[in-house]
């Protein structure tokens, strides 16, 4: 991605809600094929930055999108976007396949878990709009933020690896990735 | 009560990248459970890595693929992801699932009353947890109410998450779901609270040092 680059098109947040909503209450496999053709490539494009080679990468690819298809009723608008539903789904598939071990994750519904403090409906989030002024605030980011939060994301790297990479001093890539996420935030939160 | 001692940013910005290795992994998403705040944190992550994803230079679809995966959706669903074999949550007594959240909750064989707690030092007893991985040792620590941990040092990074009780050091106080971590500048001796038994998480990259007369009455490193 290029600093300044146009952000892709918001509108169609919506219609990837609606996709997902139609494969979860239907089974239409015409609404899994739009999502495929805009998730596939980007989920192979994914793993291959991470260093997934070209054919386990597709075939990897596959397991993720028939993950979409198969847990499509669990796919909650309420908690996040498509992109963000179907990035986590990636990120688990890549970990349990390549590293052997799994993501550890919580349990939504465990008595044990501290319950979040409540949340008035006027301050319930839009993911799908969330998403759009998240992909405006990230094509607008600074090259060299954008660079840094991409290879933290994308390169299976550690701040310190990043730092080793760059030739950054360490103290640089956290102030920027720290400025980069400060800049996103206040975009997700409709600063 | 929420927790105030909290992972610090770049470690949630790994835990929602995916890039945390599976002990330190834990140890984040067990705090998560325990701490609302950080979990809307790394509900803006995984939030700022979805619209990464859209960013993605991606080509077009390849139409083979498609017609290969619509050709599986009819296949059975695989039974129970192969998870490590989960203790039934009927064996775990009641005290220990009201103390130990999940993810952690699954790496439990037996209730906390049962599990084969190994005496550290005298008010300290150690269960390591069947998940270790090289260069991290990762183990239930319970430190008996009012006792206190020799003096130490560290070689490596210590996280140390309370679950029950709660403990004091030279950093300030801390309980259920406060997050510690000591790097190698780090040199304390946390004593529990007085009025009940401590129950933390901890994960260790590297070996404690302890200090002190007793650490070298343990025959262990020594420094101070």
């Amino acid at each position: 991605m290029q600093a300044g680059q146009a952000a892709p098109r918001t509108e169609q947040d919506h219609p990837l809600d609606d996709l997902i909503g139609r494969v979860a209450r239907h089974q239409d496999r015409g609404a899994f094929a739009a999502l495929f053709e805009h998730f596939a490539p980007r989920v192979t494009a994914y793993l291959t930055r991470l260093g997934t080679d070209d054919g386990s990468a597709q075939e990897l690819a596959q397991e993720v999108m028939l993950a979409v298809w198969r847990r499509a009723a669990s796919f909650n608008p309420a908690l996040a976007s498509v992109s963000t539903w179907i990035f986590t789904i990636a990120r688990n598939k890549r970990i349990d396949r390549l590293r052997r071990e799994r993501h550890p994750e919580l349990d939504p519904d465990d008595p044990a878990l501290a319950p979040d403090p409540a949340v008035g409906a006027d301050v319930a989030l839009d993911h799908a709009e969330t998403n759009g002024r998240l992909r405006a605030a990230i094509g607008s980011l600074p090259e060299e933020q954008a660079r840094l939060l991409f290879m933290a994301y994308f390169e299976d790297k550690s701040h310190r690896a990043i730092a080793a990479e760059t030739k950054l001093p360490l103290g640089t890539v956290k102030s920027r990735i720290r400025l980069a996420l400060g800049r996103l935030r206040a975009a997700l939160e409709g600063a | 009560m929420m927790p105030n001692h909290h992972p610090p940013e770049d470690q949630l910005l790994d835990y929602a990248a995916g890039s945390l290795g599976e002990p330190a992994g834990l140890i984040v998403a067990t705090h998560l459970a325990l701490c609302p705040a950080c979990r809307r944190q790394v509900g803006a992550l995984e939030a700022i890595g979805g619209a990464l994803l859209d960013h993605l230079p991606a080509g077009r679809a390849d139409p083979d693929e498609l017609t290969r995966l619509l050709a599986r959706l009819d296949e059975p669903a695989p039974a129970a992801p192969p998870e490590p074999a989960p203790p039934e949550p009927a064996t775990l007594d009641e005290a220990t699932r009201h103390l130990v959240p999940e993810p952690l909750r699954h790496h439990l064989a037996a209730s906390l009353a049962d599990l084969p707690w190994q005496r550290v030092t005298r008010g300290l007893d150690a269960y390591d947890l069947p998940l270790d991985r090289p260069g991290f040792r990762t183990r239930l620590l319970r430190i008996r109410a009012g006792a206190a941990i020799p003096r130490h040092g560290h070689s490596g990074v210590e996280s140390v998450l309370v679950l029950g009780g709660g403990f004091t050091d030279e950093r300030g106080h801390y309980a259920r779901g406060d997050l510690g971590i000591s790097d190698t500048s780090i040199v304390h001796r946390p004593v529990a609270d007085p009025d009940g038994d401590c129950l933390c998480l901890i994960v260790v990259e590297g070996r404690l040092r302890f200090a002190g007369l007793l650490g070298r009455l343990l025959g262990l490193f020594t420094r101070d």
